[in-house]
């Protein structure tokens, strides 16, 4: 499902305009990543795409729908959204009931709630901990389960606030895992993230923000290499493109095999 | 000088120790990484070396913390956390509610520690300028942006001057350069005030150029405690229960298709993988 967001603004009630006009359109089963300084309008953009928020002016439509005509409830068939920090976002005493409670919302058979249920909680690693506690697990942990909530509803688009935050490298791995699983569904996967490592090797898109605008939208690799413009909004070129840059390789390299097959090729260039 | 002999410690109403035998000794203006895999005890050993455990926490603490020769357990809180600041992984944690402004957010804790006005206003200013957020000096904390309001949680707590100063995850929802200056800033404490740092991190490149000193945990007993360079390319630990920088695995890759140079250890920094591959490049292949 396509989301297409036009000349969007809004102002915070004291008063900070956070978005001065945003224009862009999500293809249906596109992965993009939104990055940018802190307090760049990355949030409040997204929380946009379910109604969290209303244009103050502008439009933001999610398929055929424009989100100024629907209730954040509706739109939770469409958009998934996981937010930033976990504890705004779980409330029930059982990690299990907080993965039912979403698609049992949505009025789908109970067969399904579990077979989804069961399906996020073990794609976010957690099946053992079903019966525990939210606030009884790590805030690593937490933030997996909120995951799972939102998973476990189905909906075509998923925007991930700051997946990796609090993760330890495994966590981190798993959430690459669970991106490229949705991706190959062909659903549509939105993630704001400040690690721009993550980013270039999971997103084939890159929109990069700064002061309530977009700066740069591209594919990743072309976004990923601009640093100086990247350094207007406090973000640096993935590592790997850092240490080609400097050693002079040709190319932009993503992913440390794009990197070993620049090195036997500069290599043999040095014969 | 931090001084921890055989701690074991476990939350109350748990059997299991969250912290196991854990001896280890930190200098006074060493800078020292907490790494390991979520659940190996990082938060827990920060408590500890903080005197939250078992200050606020009580559980079953065993063996001695020690802070500039003086046992946590006897020293009062309120002393306590004039010689140590604690910054919570969750900014919300810190940031006290009760106040409108982030000025008055930093001054907090001064007030508690009873400063006159003039020193207040003096280190506030100064705080604001160390972590970058001077222009939000009069916004409402509790309506600032994740990463915003983790800046104002490091300053509230810097504020306070510590000696020592223990930060868990103080860079998770910052922007790639925010996170790297909040290390330049924490290194800066240390070179000026001579503080002593226990941070918890994921970042590793920056753990890699700035810390003096790495500490891995597993399973709440220590894995590995050495240079940097050493423990995060440690073939035990890397890709188990700790993460490795994209450069230490660019040059593992290399290195078993014989196009790293021989004697050199894998690199942790930039720096070090250029120096590295440049080398790699006038090796034959082996």
């Amino acid at each position: 499902m396509h989301v297409r967001v036009a000349d969007l603004t809004y102002t915070y009630p004291f008063g900070v305009q956070a978005l001065k006009g945003v224009t862009l359109h999500i293809a249906s089963g596109e992965s993009v990543a939104i990055v940018g300084q802190n307090g760049a309008g990355k949030t409040t953009l997204v929380k946009h795409f379910n109604a969290l928020l209303r244009p103050g002016s502008g439009s933001v439509w999610v398929g055929d729908w424009d989100t100024r005509q629907h209730t954040t409830a509706r739109l939770a068939r469409r958009v998934g959204y996981v937010f930033q920090n976990p504890d705004d976002q779980l409330f029930q005493s059982k990690v299990l009931a907080e993965v039912t409670f979403g698609p049992r919302n949505l009025g789908f058979e109970t067969e399904r709630v579990e077979v989804l249920a069961d399906m996020a909680l073990n794609m976010v690693g957690l099946d053992h901990a079903a019966g525990q506690h939210p606030y009884d697990l790590s805030p690593g942990e937490r933030k997996r389960v909120a995951l799972a909530a939102v998973l476990a509803m189905d909906t075509p688009v998923i925007v991930l606030d700051e997946p990796t935050t609090g993760q330890d490298f495994i966590g981190v791995q798993r959430v690459g895992e669970i991106v490229e699983h949705l991706k190959a569904e062909g659903r549509t996967v939105l993630t704001i993230t400040h690690d721009i490592d993550f980013c270039a090797e999971h997103f084939q898109r890159v929109i990069v923000m700064a002061d309530g605008a977009i700066l740069l939208d591209g594919e990743s690799r072309q976004v990923l290499a601009q640093e100086e413009i990247l350094a207007k909004t406090y973000v640096e070129p993935p590592q790997l493109v850092r240490l080609a840059k400097q050693l002079g390789m040709a190319g932009v390299p993503l992913t440390v095999e794009e990197f070993t097959n620049a090195h036997q090729g500069w290599l043999e260039a040095s014969k | 000088m931090i001084q921890l002999m055989q701690v074991t410690y476990s939350y109350p109403v748990t059997s299991r120790p969250a912290l196991r035998e854990i001896t280890l000794e930190i200098p006074t203006g060493q800078f020292c990484a907490l790494v390991g895999a979520n659940g190996a005890g990082k938060s827990t050993l920060a408590y500890t070396i903080a005197g939250f455990i078992p200050h606020f926490y009580h559980g079953n603490l065993a063996g001695s913390v020690l802070i500039d020769g003086k046992e946590t357990s006897q020293v009062p809180l309120s002393q306590l956390v004039q010689q140590v600041g604690l910054i919570f992984q969750n900014p919300f944690n810190q940031i006290s509610g009760t106040k409108f402004t982030v000025r008055e957010e930093i001054a907090f804790g001064l007030e508690n520690l009873g400063l006159p006005r003039d020193e207040m206003e003096a280190r506030i200013q100064a705080t604001l300028s160390l972590v970058g957020i001077e222009d939000l000096a009069e916004r409402y904390p509790l309506a600032l942006s994740g990463g915003q309001m983790q800046r104002v949680a490091i300053a509230s707590v810097l504020a306070m001057r510590p000696q020592v100063l223990v930060l868990d995850e103080p860079t998770s929802q910052l922007d790639p350069v925010g996170s790297r200056e909040v290390f330049a800033a924490v290194r800066a404490l240390i070179v000026e005030g001579g503080i002593t740092v226990v941070m918890i991190e994921h970042k590793l490149e920056w753990v890699a150029v700035f810390a003096d000193r790495v500490i891995a945990l597993v399973d709440g007993a220590l894995a590995a405690d050495g240079d940097p360079q050493e423990v995060l390319t440690d073939e035990t630990l890397v890709g188990k229960t700790i993460g490795q920088t994209r450069y230490t695995r660019a040059a593992r890759q290399a290195q078993r298709s014989g196009y790293w140079p021989q004697d050199r250890q894998l690199p942790v920094t930039l720096e070090q993988a250029v120096d590295g591959f440049r080398e790699s490049r006038g090796t034959p292949a082996g």
